[in-house]
């Protein structure tokens, strides 16, 4: 059965509609990735299931059980845990601070357990601990994003573009504490707007276009198809995706 | 020298007061970017019931301290009720809505308090009774500190230090400040962010309370308009001390206290309000968020 299952999803802001009727599903250890353009909707689906806004109809299904209409702090409890959008730290508090924040839903005994787990994935945080987020370079932050998304211990992990803002080699540092991350059994949706990156790394994908799925497939077969290479594959890009072969 | 040591002593009384008031706006303001406009009659609220408490049992037989200490409970748990109940009815319907109509709900709230308060007590000065407190007075270099003087302070030294180290060093304490950092994200968190808003306004109210009963006590009176008087005061502490940021209301508490009294003391206290903004206006001029606000860089 699949962990994630997301029928006909429509979300508005006011007038405006900006999920269309989203159809998805991600089972149990998947990496999928979504792609799409800017305003094409991914961070409105990723704001959804997390419960920070409330579809229009459509329904949101996880491990089985309905969530479409639970509070936010509800869904982390159940399991899926994000790293947002331009990763919103919490500039004023330290590293640590933060990390403690993403366990806010656990027992206080598993806290320090998850701290060295975290700490040990990205060593950078353990050096910075006593400094406040908001003094942290763009990297250093996105890894303090994602690592306080571990501290709640998800079984699905979604990421909002990780990549956003930064230099290549940051880029694929991030990445291989992804594939990581995916390797300990933790489930990923992933949004990026770096293709081929995304695409090397998940099993499948899922392609967006102003609130609609237009493509969906292996992640090897969508790498390869005409229609990725032309939109998202350009060579043109000028975020990292081209320095990888 | 007799002058500076009583008006430290006199400005530290008012001051204690000004941030336990102060203390309720910038916590608000913090994580709902909203002026609780009826903060300060909410405190004054508590000066009245407190006020009720003290008459009604004055002559019971139990001893003055204990009766204080009662008057000081029942004036806290009711004020912290109204305000959770101002937050539910006034400004939780109007989250989403337009800034400027939670701020004309909370205009509304105020008057409402204000005249409640009107109603039940009367539009008269009322007068708090004496003899509840040893009547001691103590006489050093010049300068004399009444009990009352010290009691205040310490009180205050004592609750402001308490909620340092809650907002500070626990769990939930850290979770009020990330929600006053980005709601959202707090959310994510797993945060419930209602709650840390609801728990602002059981907090504020509470030290509000506190602050306006202690005002009843020092002036040894309360009028039902008083919630203007001192809550702007209050107000301006915590801007002094830099919106949002608790510590600021703190330190806007105690210096506006501080000029206060020194503008009072040494040029006279028909003057104290106009030197008081005066300073006001050129730290503000200086520093626009406030001494406090914004000292590390918050946005990325
Ligand atoms: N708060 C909002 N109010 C109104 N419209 C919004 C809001 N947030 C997003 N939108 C609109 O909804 C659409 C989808 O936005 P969304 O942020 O989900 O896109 P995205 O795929 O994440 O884009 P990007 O790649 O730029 O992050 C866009 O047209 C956007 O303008
Ligand atoms: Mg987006």
């Amino acid at each position: 059965m699949s962990l994630l299952d997301i029928a006909d999803l429509r979300v508005n802001y006011g007038q405006i509609e900006a999920l269309k009727g989203i159809s998805l599903t991600v089972s149990k250890r998947e990496i999928i990735a979504i792609l799409g353009a800017n305003g094409a909707g991914k961070t409105t689906l990723m704001r959804t299931i997390s419960g920070l806004l409330l579809p229009r109809s459509g329904t949101i299904h996880f491990d089985g059980v309905g969530i479409t209409k639970l509070g936010a702090d509800r869904i982390v409890r159940r399991g899926i845990a994000q790293s947002p959008e331009g990763r919103r730290v919490f500039g004023t508090l330290t590293v640590l601070e933060n990390l403690r924040l993403g366990g806010f839903t656990r027992p206080h005994g598993e806290i320090a357990g998850s701290l060295d787990f975290v700490m040990s994935m990205f060593p950078r945080l353990a050096e910075r601990r006593g400094q406040f987020a908001g003094t942290l370079s763009g990297g250093e932050q996105q890894m303090l994003a994602i690592g306080r998304a571990l501290m709640a211990k998800p079984r699905l992990l979604l990421l909002d573009e990780p990549s956003l803002g930064l230099a290549p080699i940051i880029v694929q540092a991030i990445f291989r504490s992804l594939r990581q991350i995916a390797r300990t059994g933790v489930t990923v949706l992933l949004v990026e707007q770096n293709a081929r990156m995304a695409l090397k790394l998940a099993d499948r994908g899922y392609v967006l276009e102003v609130g609609r799925i237009v493509l969906t497939g292996e992640a090897d077969t969508l790498l390869g198809s005409s229609e990725i290479q032309t939109a998202y594959l350009g060579g043109e890009r000028s975020d990292g995706a081209s320095l990888l072969s | 020298m007799g002058t500076f040591i009583q008006q430290v002593f006199n400005g530290l009384t008012v001051g204690g007061i000004y941030a336990l008031i102060a203390l309720g706006y910038t916590m608000v303001y913090g994580v709902m970017r909203l002026i609780n406009f009826a903060h300060g009659d909410l405190c004054i609220l508590g000066a009245f019931i407190g006020l009720t408490m003290l008459t009604s049992t004055a002559g019971s037989g139990h001893p003055g301290p204990a009766l204080l200490l009662l008057a000081f409970v029942v004036a806290i748990v009711l004020v912290a009720a109204a305000g959770v109940v101002l937050e539910l009815v006034a400004y939780r319907p109007l989250r989403k809505a337009d800034r400027l109509a939670a701020v004309i709900s909370a205009l509304g709230a105020s008057l409402l308090i204000e005249n409640g308060i009107m109603l039940i007590w009367g539009p008269e000065v009322a007068v708090f009774p004496s003899g509840l407190l040893p009547r001691i007075t103590w006489h050093a270099a010049g300068a004399s500190i009444s009990f009352v003087q010290v009691m205040i302070i310490v009180a205050s030294i004592f609750l402001m230090a308490a909620l340092y180290l809650f907002v500070n060093h626990t769990r939930f304490g850290t979770a009020i400040r990330a929600a006053a950092i980005d709601q959202d994200a707090a959310r994510l968190m797993g945060i419930n962010v209602n709650r840390v808003i609801a728990i602002v306004f059981v907090i504020g109210p509470t030290l509000g309370a506190v602050g306006g009963l202690f005002i009843g006590i020092y002036y040894r009176e309360a009028y039902f308009t008083m919630g203007w008087t001192y809550g702007l005061y209050a107000f301006i502490a915590a801007i002094l001390g830099g919106i949002g940021n608790i510590p600021g209301a703190m330190l806007g508490g105690v210096l506006l206290g501080l000029f206060n009294a020194f503008a009072a003391g040494y040029v006279s206290s028909s003057w104290q309000n106009a030197i008081t903004f005066a300073l006001l206006i050129a730290i503000l001029l200086v520093r626009p968020t406030g001494l406090l606000g914004e000292r590390v860089a918050e946005k990325v």
